[in-house]
């Protein structure tokens, strides 16, 4: 017998089938949120102490890196985002009798409350 | 066929043989192209008369069986469901199913599929015999909860296609997984709490990482992922809710 | 070698072996059990079974009009006691079915659904959406799962019977992954292997319909009965020969010819009700008549030249689209995802092309009505089996059920037949393993000289049994089929294969299957050819009437020796309630 051939790691990445591909995009995704989130938790650190501290902060967000950085980021967050509630239509199952309301139907009130969300910060931060 | 079409197409097969060893190799066919065959009639074709050796799985050629399931240019496949015509004129590399031990050619070793189907205690468990003077009831409304996740032929293209059941050895992988959601869903039966050992353990629904590849293959569409994920959700819940969670069938 | 042994032994892991295996299991939890099968049990041909199960259990129904149903169905060819018991078990069976979670499709209170048949008064179809054998298979095969004392045997093809002093003692199998040739003892042997559809070139049948079981039991001294009577289901696809179940017809789909006309009523199977009056499909009538009818209404409409060409052959069209997307996404889904796939088209905007093929065989080993053959300790049940239940024609959603009442029937007969019995003589079996071992080496593994292909020989058994052999038949069309399938078996023994491995052989599996289908093949001509009447699937147009006086008998093809043709003897049906009558549809 010929033992289990599985694909390696580099294979899915590279496979021609953009499933595995952009699984594994969506897995690293979770990174530069994760990385994101530590930029925010400074942020609001150096928002409490000195104002020193956070016009430091400010000069850093003004510094060339920090737009393609943010750019990279925002990008993870949105695919992130897009395919987490493309997917959570698998994990909710509503009934309506016996059919069942669609998968893609769950990804709606998510949208809409993002947009909503959205709406909100901007209008929050224009009246800050 | 009394007229023998003019095109052709060409098949690249796996090839591997326990008596002679070695490494695998491919083999290429030329066989005529129909529009209507499948990649099932070009290996027949090959079979039947070029060369009797090639060895692989097949019966109903109606995609109810689950004995021809095999990779097609890299994608697990029904190869009784997979039209020449989609390929066609490229080159049609056919191997035996990912993740699998190979016995020979394109057949495969399926023990362990076997040995995780069985695992998940896939039957109806009652406490009571029950009467055979009439059925039990069970609603339209009922049977749909767990419906869709019955239809698995066993054909093994998830296991294929999951990447965490080709690295690993525990794993035990979409179908067991959706069928044990089958028998948990079930209103007649009476063993949820059995299942639930092995559904939330490590190698159950908690192995998967929500790839969703094999519900892309699923030729039935069974939906082992939803199947895996709702199963999530539900052990969560009873995680969190602990002596409060809903038990006992809707 | 280690030498197998079991109590009961049980060859073929479809509905009938699965349901014998539990059935032993319950009878007497002692006995050890040994499953063995060709292929694994899930992809065992039960599961493309589509429509449903009969079995009678609302109250309109009763026991007499399914079994009246049954045995006008079968032309009078079916033996009444039989008939009798099977439709009295067959409620409890299909409840059992029910109780072990087969998800049969339901009524608004809970209750288990019924739909129209062919061939049947009364609405008594149970059904699992369009996929009743997928889904009774899949249910018996895990069910069994519970019971440790069943051990399978996958992928080992049994041989042959062990046959010593008087009684069936074991078998003989070939291990697929080894080559090895393996015995397997046992005091009592139960036959569920199916029925041989692929004699034929275009049929419903899987791969695997070789007949094996059939072939192996008659080389053991056992009777072949009715092997004439072979059925055609009227609905098959074109070229492929994939099914499309009879439910499309009990859900109302209706048949028409290239004129768009209704051609069934011309062939004395009642008038056509509007597809729009709540009253259609009128039972017993037209679309729902017995299978044989529609059969053989389709050959006259060819002959009319009345039915539409096709690149696969003259077809008809099954016209489904007044259901609606709903109702057929509902009833049919598998039709629609078969139609789509296979036919190219979609049955909700365009109507399906179909063509009769083959689907069943009627004939089988002979038992009683508890599954005994003629050779003591050894039993069969299901298509390979032959009771009569079915007589000259079966009416579709009695086979689903056959395979429980007798499956169930057979494994009960054997547990209690084992358990008076002594083990077998180890020597006997494993000589006949070596033996065997020898034989398959010898003349298809080893041997270089010859010049026969499997795949032309099987061709032209398929093209002499489809032209001598079909639904209708000649004196000299059957002469010719019998002569071809006689010179068929003498080009046999000079074959030769291309692969002479021993891991996992199919070379040597095709060439031993179409030595058993030759075995089968010829047993259906020559019984065909000594039928010198009409009746249900077996139609002489050199002998068109039905012949109670002379052929209210059953065939029975006795194996007559090594290439000769099987000895055809008689005996006769067993009538208890219902003397023959007329077969009236469309009343």
């Amino acid at each position: 017998m010929l033992p289990k051939r599985a694909m390696s790691w580099s294979e899915y990445m590279t496979l021609k089938r953009g499933a595995y591909r952009v699984f594994m995009l969506r897995e690293v995704s979770s990174l530069f949120n994760a990385l994101y989130m530590v930029f925010l938790i400074v942020m609001l650190h150096d928002l409490r102490g000195p104002k020193a501290d956070y016009d430091a902060f400010l000069a850093l967000l003004w510094s060339p890196a920090m737009i393609p950085l943010h750019a990279v980021a925002f990008a993870f967050a949105l695919l992130h985002t897009i395919t987490f509630f493309n997917a959570m239509g698998k994990a909710i199952v509503i009934r309506s009798g016996e059919e069942r309301i669609s998968e893609g139907g769950m990804a709606v009130p998510a949208y809409a409350a993002w947009v909503v969300a959205t709406l909100f910060v901007v209008w929050f931060l224009g009246h800050g | 066929m009394a007229n023998e079409p003019k095109e052709t197409v060409k098949l690249e097969v796996f090839r591997w043989h326990p008596e002679k060893g070695g490494e695998p190799s491919f083999q290429s066919y030329e066989v005529p192209f129909h529009k209507d065959w499948v990649v099932l009639d070009a290996l027949n074709h090959i079979k039947d008369t070029i060369d009797g050796s090639l060895t692989y799985r097949w019966s109903c050629r109606m995609g109810v069986c689950g004995s021809c399931g095999m990779m097609v240019n890299g994608v697990p496949k029904l190869t009784c469901a997979a039209f020449l015509r989609d390929y066609h004129p490229e080159t049609i590399r056919v191997e035996p199913l990912a993740n699998f031990p190979v016995e020979r050619d394109l057949v495969i070793n399926l023990e362990d599929f076997l040995k995780k189907l069985s695992s998940v205690y896939p039957w109806i468990h009652r406490e009571k015999t029950d009467s055979l003077a009439q059925e039990l009831r069970q609603t339209p409304k009922q049977l749909a909860t767990f419906k869709q996740f019955s239809m698995c032929i066993n054909c093994m293209l998830c296991y294929a296609a999951c990447p965490i059941y080709g690295h690993g050895e525990d794993v035990i992988g979409p179908a067991a997984l959706s069928l044990a959601r089958r028998y948990n869903l079930d209103s007649r039966d009476q063993a949820t709490e059995k299942r639930k050992d092995v559904v939330y353990s490590e190698h159950g629904i908690w192995d998967c990482t929500f790839v969703g590849e094999c519900s892309t293959v699923c030729p039935k569409h069974v939906d082992p992922a939803g199947a895996i994920q709702q199963s999530k959700v539900e052990a969560t819940n009873e995680f969190m809710l602990g002596p409060f969670y809903p038990r006992g069938k809707r | 070698m280690d030498l197998i042994e079991h109590d009961v032994l049980i060859v073929g892991g479809g509905g009938a072996g699965l349901r014998a295996a539990i059935a032993v299991a319950e009878a007497n939890a002692k006995l050890s059990i040994g499953l063995v099968s060709k292929v694994y049990p899930m992809r065992s041909h039960t599961v493309a079974a589509e429509g449903g199960t009969a079995a009678v259990i609302k109250s309109d129904d009763s026991l007499e009009a399914h079994a009246y149903d049954t045995i006008s169905g079968g032309d009078w060819m079916s033996d009444q006691d039989a008939v009798e018991a099977f439709v009295a078990e067959a409620p409890r069976e299909l409840i059992q079915t029910e109780h072990w979670g087969c998800p049969w499709s339901r009524e608004p209170d809970g209750r288990v659904a019924v739909r129209p048949f062919g061939g049947m008064k009364i609405m008594r179809t149970w059904f699992a959406a369009d996929k009743t054998g997928f889904h009774l298979l899949h249910t018996l095969f895990q069910t069994s799962l519970k019971y440790e004392q069943i051990i399978r045997y996958d992928e080992w093809l049994v041989t042959k019977l062990v046959v010593d002093e008087g009684r069936c003692v074991g078998v003989v199998a070939l291990e697929l992954r080894t080559g090895r040739v393996r015995p397997l003892g046992a005091k009592a042997v139960v036959i569920a292997t199916g029925g041989a559809g692929r004699i034929f070139p275009f049929t419903t049948n899987g791969a695997i319909k070789t007949g094996d079981g059939m072939a192996i039991a008659y080389r053991a001294g056992c009777a072949l009965k009715d092997m004439e009577f072979v059925q055609y289901h009227p609905t098959g696809l074109p070229g492929t020969g994939i099914l499309i179940t009879e439910a499309a017809r009990g859900e109302g789909g209706i048949l028409v010819n290239k004129n768009g006309y209704r051609y069934l009523q011309d062939y004395d199977l009642g008038k056509p009700l509007d597809v729009t009056d709540p009253r259609h499909p009128q039972l017993r009538s037209m679309e729902l008549g017995p299978r044989d009818r529609l059969s053989q209404a389709f050959m006259k409409e060819h002959d009319k030249g009345n039915t539409i060409e096709g690149p696969y052959g003259d077809v008809v069209h099954l016209d489904v689209r007044h259901l609606g997307e709903k109702k057929i996404d509902k009833k049919i889904p598998f039709v629609r995802e078969l139609s789509k796939n296979y036919a190219g088209i979609d049955p909700v905007h365009e109507p399906i092309p179909v063509r009769p093929v083959v689907h069943y065989m009627m004939g089988g080993i002979d038992t009683d009505i508890h599954a005994a053959t003629s050779v003591p300790g050894l039993f069969a049940a299901g298509e390979c089996a032959c009771v009569s239940i079915n007589g000259a024609n079966r009416l579709g959603s009695n086979s689903l059920t056959e395979l429980l009442v007798f499956g169930a029937r057979a494994g009960r007969s054997a547990a209690s037949f084992a358990a008076d019995q002594k083990a077998a003589r180890r020597e006997v079996l494993q000589t006949q393993a070596k033996d065997e071992q020898e034989r398959i080496g010898r003349d298809l593994v080893r041997k270089t000289n010859g010049k026969e292909r499997i795949s032309t020989l099987r061709s032209e058994m398929n093209a002499a049994m489809e032209s001598g052999c079909g639904i209708y038949r000649t004196e000299a069309s059957l002469k010719k089929a019998c002569d071809t399938i006689v010179s068929l078996r003498a080009r046999y023994r000079d074959i030769v294969l291309d692969d002479r491995s021993n891991v996992f052989n199919t070379d040597v599996t095709s060439a031993l299957e179409l030595d058993f289908m030759l075995e089968i093949a010829a047993t259906v001509c020559f019984s065909a050819l000594a039928r010198k009447e009409s009746r249900g699937s077996h139609q002489r147009t050199d002998f068109p009437k039905r012949d109670d006086t002379a052929f209210l008998k059953h065939s029975l093809a006795h194996a007559g020796g090594a290439g000769a043709a099987p000895k055809i003897t008689y005996k006769d049906v067993v009538i208890t309630k219902w003397a023959p009558g007329a077969r009236v549809y469309g009343k």
